[in-house]
């Protein structure tokens, strides 16, 4: 009886522990200039919104930053349900098994043509959205969406190299660096197909947009042959192995580069002069969606100056918003990372499109074959 | 009565056991359109390389996880009973906190400016590579899943009737050979079970490789994982592996009870 007694507190400890929340320090944030009206039109309703993100990539009150999602919370009584992924294929992977009802997605540009043309995107009523004008007429009508009618930018940049500058003291290099046998066990790759053939089909001279079979191969062949210098295929993980100096080099996003670059010193950045892929990560409201008030709601909030600017200091890209971009210091504004001249955004940046679908096969066999080979 | 009270474990085990286990064998056999299809138990041949090297990976780590565990867990079941809560609880310990916290502990244990690496270094050896290694593979297969082993081990030696091996001493045995001729083998069903509860996850696992193993260490769990959360988005291929995977596990299950009936037979006991 004893035991049993013992069995049931610790299980009620438990309950009760699970029952208590954690917390929160606000960072103060003057929502004054904003249209409190509007954003009370679902403050009793009970509303959930689920929003899908990348990880690192929205300003969650750390470090005395502005909790994006909290302060939302506070100002319109939704409840935000956030989750991340780490790749567009993930998140692709989760929609298509049905498991997650997204309200609010930010994929890549191609993903966002690819999730269009699957008919798995809803229009989005830009009346409800009036903050729509804050974005620079630059990041409009671009390829994935050139009738403006499903996507909203919330963040753009570049890929590059990440070095040790304590490793590599010269900053002279490009792509080829990452098949420099001198640096053999000692760089970084990228764990997602689409970004690591892009840098194979860069050196290759290929358009980042290939569908076509042979070069595919010949783009394959060349990270195959990468391969055995590979230390390891990551992701978000080149925040710690960087920092720690686990690597001289790695490829990886521009903002995160800048977060990371403020924190370790020893940490330098390249952007290759033979080009790079420009990416653009747009807000969208999937079909599946069913409190598209609440979701255009969100989108409008993030689209607000304030937001904006604590979401890039908080993240390191680079803002499509020109009146956030206004809000900026001027040592971001010039870093030369986050915000290039035009020349070379114009001439040496190509922005990914969807693949058919033969050619976005190819390449994933591809890539299991790559990654499972010796 | 005895039937009206298993009736929710039987809808439970027939709702989240059988018909997953139908849905992995349904897109094992179909493909993206739903037609009947061998292509994806046919390609998981492509992988055979991949199989085989989880398969040793597996086995070595139970092994080793077997031939730590067993003395310990005997040493653990003659101490006096209550110390044995206690070794037990310090055990259990690590086990309180997340798995994937553990192995991500291993990588900055183990990394070229890990701890391990800079103690040494300031004896003036090394660095040695020791993370993105196979050994690294094991150490975290062995780390994560030794409990595993030493709680069936314990539980089956603190069973075993101490007056049987008091009679064996009184008839002449010595220590090592009662520990041969008695414990060992009454304890063959916590070996079987220790070998069965390591042996299923560290096969199967995928993060530990990915986390400890570097470029080249993709094991079978990596592999399913890619066709399902994104890289290579595959579902019936990832199916097919999952499909494949399980009979061998299956087969390497068989093969073990096989060894555990054919010892039960001429068991010692009188």
């Amino acid at each position: 009886m004893k035991k049993i007694i013992a069995l049931f507190s610790a299980f009620a400890v438990c309950v009760s522990l699970a029952g208590c929340g954690t917390g929160t320090n606000e960072a103060a944030l003057d929502v004054s200039g904003m249209d409190t009206e509007y954003y009370s039109q679902l403050s009793d309703k009970g509303v959930e919104l689920n929003v899908a993100n990348w990880g690192e990539y929205i300003s969650d009150g750390s470090e005395g930053s502005v909790d994006v999602i909290a302060e939302f919370e506070k100002l319109t009584g939704i409840k935000v349900n956030y989750t991340t992924y780490a790749t567009n294929e993930e998140l692709y992977a989760k929609m298509r098994a049905g498991a997650a009802d997204y309200d609010i997605i930010i994929p890549s540009d191609y993903m966002i043509s690819k999730l269009h043309n699957e008919g798995m995107l809803q229009d989005i009523d830009f009346g409800k959205i009036p903050n729509y004008e804050n974005i620079d007429d630059k990041y409009k009508n671009l390829e994935f969406d050139p009738e403006n009618k499903y996507s909203v930018p919330y963040f753009w940049g570049t890929v590059g190299l990440i070095y040790d500058k304590n490793q590599i003291t010269d900053d002279n290099f490009g792509w080829e660096i990452l098949w420099d046998e001198k640096y053999a066990d000692n760089l970084l790759m990228f764990d997602n197909p689409r970004d690591a053939f892009a840098i194979a089909q860069n050196i290759l001279g290929q358009s980042l947009n290939s569908s076509d079979e042979a070069e595919l191969r010949a783009a394959a062949d060349k990270l195959r042959e990468q391969k055995p210098l590979v230390q390891a295929y990551v992701m978000d993980e080149v925040f710690d192995k960087m920092a720690a100096s686990e690597a001289a080099v790695a490829p990886y996003y521009a903002g995160d580069a800048v977060t990371l670059m403020d924190e370790n010193e020893h940490l330098g950045f390249v952007i290759p002069k033979s080009g790079t892929n420009l990416f653009v990560d747009s807000i969208c409201i999937p079909k599946t969606s069913k409190n598209i008030d609440a979701a255009s709601m969100f989108i409008n909030f993030l689209l607000e100056p304030e937001i904006g600017l604590a979401n890039t200091d908080a993240v390191g890209y680079s803002t499509p918003n020109k009146n956030t971009f206004e809000l900026l210091d001027d040592d971001v504004k010039n870093n030369g990372i986050s915000y290039l001249d035009d020349d070379f955004l114009n001439n040496h940046t190509e922005a990914f499109s969807v693949l058919p679908d033969e050619a976005d096969k190819l390449m994933s066999e591809l890539w299991t074959s790559i990654r499972s080979g010796e | 009565m005895k039937k009206l009270t298993s009736a929710p474990y039987l809808l439970w085990m027939a709702i989240f056991v059988v018909v997953p286990l139908f849905m992995v064998a349904y897109f094992a056999f179909t493909d993206q359109s739903g037609a009947f299809t061998l292509e994806n138990i046919i390609k998981t041949g492509q992988y055979t390389p991949i199989f085989v090297k989880s398969i040793a990976f597996a086995a070595i780590s139970t092994a080793i996880c077997l031939l730590l565990a067993y003395p310990l867990s005997y040493i653990l079941s003659t101490m006096k009973v209550s110390y044995q809560g206690t070794m037990l609880l310090i055990i259990m310990l690590p086990m309180w906190m997340n798995f994937l916290l553990r192995t991500y502990a291993w990588q900055t244990l183990l990394g070229n400016n890990g701890i391990i690496n800079n103690l040494l270094g300031v004896i003036g050896i090394g660095p040695f590579k020791l993370l993105n290694t196979n050994g690294a593979v094991i150490l975290g297969m062995v780390y994560d899943y030794i409990p595993f082993m030493i709680l069936p081990l314990y539980t089956v030696m603190a069973k075993i009737d101490k007056s049987i091996i008091e009679a064996a001493e009184d008839l002449g045995c010595s220590r090592i050979q009662s520990i041969i001729k008695i414990t060992v083998p009454l304890s063959i069903p916590g070996i079987i079970s220790g070998i069965t509860m390591v042996f299923v996850p560290a096969i199967s696992t995928f993060i530990i490789s990915k986390m400890l193993g570097g470029s080249s260490n993709l094991l079978i769990g990596d592999l399913i994982e890619m066709q399902f959360l994104g890289n290579s988005y595959n579902p019936n291929l990832g199916a097919g592996i999952a499909f494949v995977l399980m009979i061998i596990i299956l087969i390497v299950m068989a093969v073990i009870n096989l060894i555990d009936k054919s010892d039960s037979d001429d068991k010692v006991l009188m």
